[in-house]
């Protein structure tokens, strides 16, 4: 068999999305490109937030969700019904607008999802050991922590957190990333940190951002999505969008006419 | 015609208002600290009462407490041994436990995890009316439905023994286990919840590796409160657990515990009264117990804590 590079890393399509009875996403239909960063933008309430819970549906977990429509992520129907939702999430990452690591060990926080995926007997403790060290390079932490594995993770700082968050993915290969507002809880230096952190990593993964910092949309991301109520109203290349937006609606948001 | 005035603003409130806050303030500080003045008087007067006996001949603390032999009434060599029934309120607490805990838990995380909202609120009513109980009542399905089960499925002598008290002490202490463990579980921010769902966790992994060991504190605290209502039940276990002043070779032996062995005495003995202070002994030793697990759980907490 050949390998295809499938050619969307995450593609929606129709894709129509209920709280109760309020429409939450109205017709999207969407290409996310891997190996970039796309930013997901628009004023509160415009559905960005649940559109990025669709991609590893965990929107799901609040009862009276309902969807229709398609959501591809590498080419696979993430709804079809034998799809086992802790398989999409393994490959689906997802960071958290407040980190949330674990009150367990800054150690067991990054193993975590070996523990919870793998084998017990393919656990070793030289390959749980190399696990955390490779994931704590990556995202910039293994200097800082590398005598403090064991401190609680919910007693470091917040960018530490945040940082671990993202270190605790990589064990599980992931080929998403999806981030909720990841910077809106830390202060610049963190929100530098962690944006260089994501320039490092897009080059491996696909990585979808919510962000409310338009700032922060036109810094990291290399194409945009600018979303009102439900609807995507437009998609491109970041500079397009901020430089010269197709759309009126765009055009008045990324001014600061509304928002 | 001049407009009136506009009255000048003085940083100044009357004085019923500033009295009235200050009043309140002491009221409060005194519902804060008035657990601490009851504890410190029944300690005192529990004390008092059994203090006198130290000075008599017939009793030695050494005796007291190791060994088993409990003639309180004797005519010609009263001794005053308590070690069977420490032993019996021992055994009896610790399988209680050992039957609670696990139903315990494993309610509180079926109740705050998996079951339908609407099936979470009919059986915690239920549990709840298991709480409401009086404990007299179990004695009465422990002098009935448990005694002809156990003679019945072990062919027991005896059905009123060991297993009998520790069945009705651990539905007895169920409750408080289910509730107070159904808090702390449902304490843990839904942000954890959601970090492990997100890395794949299964529902019973999320339970595992992140409820358990959030909810840690919380649950030790359920199991602790849970052994302190076993440890000073009383009329159930005097109902139960057969009342003989022995050592327990078994589950199915009958024993006396430190409560019941109060409960049942005290009406009998005279104000006063050598055997009277013993009693009230025993009741120190209670509270001593009890304070014992407390601080055990209190370390434990703040242990895990650092």
């Amino acid at each position: 068999m050949i390998a295809v590079p499938p050619p969307h890393g995450i593609e929606a399509r129709a894709l129509n999305l209920w709280y109760g009875d309020f429409q939450a996403l109205r017709d999207v239909s969407l290409r996310v490109r891997p190996q970039l960063i796309t930013a997901l933008i628009g004023p509160s309430g415009c559905g960005k937030t649940t559109l990025l819970r669709c991609f590893n549906r965990i929107n799901e977990r609040y009862g009276s969700v309902r969807t229709t429509g398609a959501v591809e992520v590498l080419g696979q129907d993430v709804y079809a019904p034998e799809v086992s939702l802790v398989e999409l999430r393994k490959a689906v990452g997802m960071v958290f607008q407040r980190p949330n690591p674990l009150p367990i060990s800054v150690y067991e926080n990054v193993v975590f999802g070996l523990r919870v995926h793998e084998e017990r007997g393919r656990l070793t403790r030289a390959v749980l050991d190399e696990a955390v060290e490779s994931a704590l390079h990556e995202v910039g932490l293994w200097s800082e922590l590398k005598d403090q594995l064991q401190t609680r993770a919910t007693s470091l700082q917040l960018d530490q957190q945040q940082k671990l968050c993202i270190a605790r993915l990589l064990p599980l290969k992931p080929s998403v990333i999806l981030m909720d507002e990841p910077c809106s809880a830390l202060d610049t230096a963190g929100t530098r940190a962690i944006e260089e952190l994501m320039f490092v990593l897009k080059q491996r993964f696909t990585i979808v951002i919510v962000t409310h910092n338009m700032s922060q949309a036109r810094r990291v991301s290399d194409e945009c999505v600018f979303m009102l109520l439900g609807e995507v109203v437009e998609h491109t290349r970041t500079e397009q969008l901020f430089l010269t937006p197709q759309d009126a609606r765009t055009a008045d948001y990324v001014e600061g006419r509304y928002g | 015609m001049n407009a009136p005035l506009p009255r000048p603003i003085v940083f100044r409130r009357p004085w019923y208002s500033v009295a009235l806050e200050r009043a309140i303030e002491a009221l409060i500080m005194v519902c804060g600290i008035s657990a601490v003045i009851l504890v410190g008087g029944i300690f005192f007067f529990v004390f008092r009462e059994a203090f006198p006996i130290l000075a008599s001949p017939n009793f030695g603390l050494g005796e007291f407490l190791f060994s088993i032999e409990w003639y309180p009434t004797s005519v010609r060599d009263v001794r005053y041994g308590v070690l069977a029934m420490i032993v019996g309120t021992l055994a009896v607490t610790t399988l209680a436990m050992a039957i609670a805990v696990p139903f315990g838990i494993g309610g509180a995380i079926y109740l705050s995890e998996f079951c339908t909202p609407k099936l979470r609120e009919t059986l915690k009513v239920v549990i709840e009316l298991l709480a409401a109980i009086p404990s007299v009542v179990w004695g009465f399905i422990g002098l009935t439905v448990v005694n002809d089960l156990l003679i019945t499925l072990f062919d027991a002598a005896v059905g009123l023994n060991v297993l009998n008290a520790a069945l009705l002490l651990a539905l007895m202490s169920l409750p408080i286990i289910v509730s107070i463990g159904e808090d702390a579980l449902k304490a843990v921010p839904d942000s954890y919840r959601e970090a492990g769902v997100a890395l794949g966790a299964t529902r019973w992994q999320m339970v595992y590796r992140v409820l358990l060991p959030a909810a840690r504190n919380g649950l030790l605290a359920a199991v602790l409160l849970g052994v302190g209502r076993a440890v000073g039940e009383t009329m159930a276990v005097l109902m139960a657990t057969g009342h003989a002043v022995q050592i327990p070779t078994g589950l199915l032996e009958p024993v006396r515990t430190l409560t019941a062995n109060i409960a049942s005495e005290m009406g009998e003995v005279s104000q006063g009264s050598e055997h009277y202070r013993v009693l009230f002994t025993i009741g120190v030793l209670l509270f001593g117990i009890t304070f014992l697990v407390n601080l055990a759980a209190d370390l434990a907490v703040r242990g895990r804590r650092r």
